[in-house]
């Protein structure tokens, strides 16, 4: 039996992967089936669920309601439509906006010196070593009215002799998009960087022995060959940042409702977890789809360079 | 072409800190000219600073004293994007995200060729390298050979007044590498452009170049060309590295215009009638260095000039000739004999323990100064 295996390379695959197979079963699988069960379902009136076979949990999200003023049997409810949307800019900014601040740095770094780089890279990860929640919190300590970006504000102000108003950048839009950013910045930096110090010095070299300024370089040889990096860090940003509650109910209150906070509420206040789980199935095929269509255009993150 | 040498060494320094903070001169005070159209060749063992020497040439690196000209035109610090040399480098350097077409494109698109003109470019540059039909391909997608002519066509498109080569052949298996040996000599001829080529093997450089520049330890140690190197070499390290030599400590016993004696006090002989070189004095210590090929086997008690008694140690028979080593009072000598005649009469070889007489022709004997 043991001999067998062991020219089996084929055999020796399938019990690898049985393992994470199992746990993926048992914590991915079955609950997402359940899930989807529940999706169909109606709340009773104490909060439970029935369960029958019903499509109005996805009607309902899709903004055609009963609950209308009187007179009408259907009307328009734009208030779901408008969080997957605000969800979906918001995702989409963010991972903007993070692959503007990562690029540069994940340049830098992988362009200094060997000794250095495990340095900067140690720094990158530091903050992870903190709570994600106690992040966002400490967030809300800088922005706040009485806070420490504020104050310092106020105190310029008070030096050049300006009457100063103290922000109000809490609870904002605004707010919620610093968040996102600052919480997801290392998962592009580190797949940027690992592509970028993959880049032959020599071939920086020949872009410039064969006439290109370094702006060039750029465009035509360190671009193109870093875009993997840049492909596996949008996935790792822009799937996270579509689903998080925390920052958006942190440092966005009661403004900034996303799809996560959506369906937290369901669960949690509104106890109506037939609803909640018809909004995670719309989070991830929404997610899904983008995915797909993203990847079918960059790749998956794997070299570009086709063998 | 403005000046009568491409480029020019001048007294170039290149120090470099290492990562124990010492400072090194990869480059110790180098001169060399380049003649236009001529195939140069820099050629030493690692680190005896020719590919940094190259690398100051392309402008890869900046001297830390002294001046590269190219065209006699000063070089300083003037990037590399507007030197008129274009390099192969060791590894390729292949664009792999582009495709052949894109990769020889690359260099005329940053000049501002039209794309007429960059078609036609890139495709006389395939043909003079056999590429045809290959434009589209992906560098990944060639072989080792296939990548090196790339390289070579990337570089020569844009008809630089020089082409550096930085050991463009050092990944090629040996029939590989003797067949672009020929090639580009052939190219470089067809072309008439400069060629500056770094390598560390010898028979490559002998193979290709008008000249050599035999450099060790950031210095060069002799500019000539393959015959001169070879058959006179200045100094003990050329004559080692090229090569092979047999080394006799001895000292000048008389000195005429052109000829000198030296006694050899390990084999209690004096050798007469040598050529010299400049610079020597009598009673100076020197080195004699003769070549294993340059040396005659005879009888053992035959009446010669420069003739000594030697019992053969080994012989080694490797197909075109033979290495017979014989040792003479302590001193270990390497005689080479060409195979003209079959060996397959095992009685032709000298067996072990014969005894031999040895004459070292004067004309291939060279004397050189000690250090």
């Amino acid at each position: 039996m043991l001999k067998r295996l062991r020219e089996n390379k084929s055999a020796q695959g399938t019990l690898l992967a049985l393992p994470t197979t199992f746990w993926m079963f048992i914590l991915l699988i079955i609950p997402l089936i359940l899930t989807a069960i529940v999706s169909f379902g109606k709340r009773s009136p104490d909060g439970n669920v029935i369960y029958t076979f019903s499509l109005d949990n996805y009607i309902r999200l899709i903004g055609i309601s009963s609950d209308c003023p009187a007179g009408q049997t259907t009307c328009f409810n734009p208030l779901y439509v408008q969080i997957l949307w605000r969800s979906l800019t918001l995702a989409f900014n963010s991972t903007v906006l993070v692959i503007m601040l990562a690029y540069p740095l994940a340049y830098f770094i992988a362009r200094s010196h060997p000794n250095r780089r495990t340095t900067f890279l140690f720094m990158v990860l530091i903050p992870l070593w903190t709570n994600f929640v106690i992040r966002v919190y400490a967030w809300m300590m800088l922005l706040r009215k009485e806070g420490a970006i504020n104050a310092v504000l106020g105190w310029v102000a008070h030096l050049l002799h300006i009457n100063f108003v103290p922000l109000e950048m809490l609870y904002t839009p605004g707010a919620v998009l610093v968040g996102m950013v600052y919480e997801f910045l290392p998962f592009m930096i580190l797949p940027i960087y690992t592509s970028l110090e993959k880049i032959d010095n020599s071939l920086y070299e020949a872009a410039a022995d064969l006439g290109a300024n370094p702006f060039r370089t750029f465009l035509r040889v360190t671009l193109p060959l870093s875009m993997p990096g840049v492909v596996a860090g949008t996935i790792l940003v822009f799937i996270p940042v579509m689903g998080t509650f925390i920052v958006s109910d942190l440092l966005g209150g009661k403004q900034v409702i996303l799809i996560g906070n959506l369906i937290q509420r369901q669960f949690l206040d509104a106890r109506d977890p037939a609803f909640g789980s018809a909004s995670s199935l719309i989070l991830m095929v929404m997610t899904l789809i983008v995915t797909y269509f993203y990847t079918r255009k960059f790749g998956f993150g794997e070299e570009i360079v086709a063998a | 072409m403005t000046s009568e040498f491409a480029v020019e060494l001048r007294d170039v320094v290149k120090r470099f800190v290492t990562p124990e903070g010492n400072e090194i001169a990869a480059v110790d005070h180098v001169t060399m000219q380049i003649k236009n159209g001529e195939f140069f060749s820099m050629l030493g063992s690692s680190g005896c600073g020719k590919t940094t020497s190259l690398r100051m040439i392309a402008g890869f690196e900046w001297t830390t004293e002294g001046e590269v000209y190219i065209e006699g035109n000063p070089m300083g610090h003037t990037p590399p994007f507007q030197r008129k040399v274009n390099t192969v480098f060791q590894s390729y350097a292949l664009f792999q995200h582009m495709t052949v077409f894109q990769n020889i494109a690359f260099g005329l698109e940053m000049e501002g060729a039209k794309e007429d003109e960059i078609k036609q470019r890139v495709g006389r540059a395939l043909e003079m390298v056999q590429l045809t039909g290959m434009e589209r391909r992906k560098p990944k997608q060639l072989s080792g050979g296939q990548q090196q002519r790339v390289a070579v066509a990337r570089a020569l498109v844009k008809t630089p007044d020089v082409l550096l080569l930085d050991e463009p052949l050092g990944a090629l298996d040996l029939k590989l590498r003797k067949e672009m040996q020929l090639e580009l000599k052939a190219l470089q001829q067809q072309l008439g452009i400069t060629f500056i080529y770094v390598t560390h093997d010898q028979e490559e450089a002998l193979t290709m170049s008008d000249r050599i520049a035999v450099m060790s330890n950031g210095r060069v140690q002799q500019i000539g060309t393959p015959v001169e190197i070879y058959e006179r070499p200045s100094n003990k390290f050329v004559a080692d590295f090229i090569g092979e030599s047999n080394f006799l400590d001895g000292q000048i016993k008389s000195l005429s215009k052109d000829e000198a004696q030296v006694f050899i006090p390990a084999l209690n002989t004096e050798l007469r009638g040598i050529p010299i070189s400049q610079g020597l004095v009598k009673g100076e210590d020197v080195v004699v260095s003769i070549r294993p090929e340059k040396i005659r086997i005879t009888e053992k008690n035959a009446k010669n000039d420069n003739f000594f008694k030697a019992k053969v140690t080994n012989t080694v028979y490797i197909g075109a000739d033979t290495h017979v080593y014989t040792e003479s009072q302590g001193v270990k000598i390497k005689v080479l004999e060409q195979n003209h005649i079959s060996r397959l009469d095992t009685s032709s070889f000298y067996t072990v323990g014969q005894e031999v007489g040895l004459v070292l022709m004067p004309e291939n004997t060279l004397v050189l100064k000690k250090v």
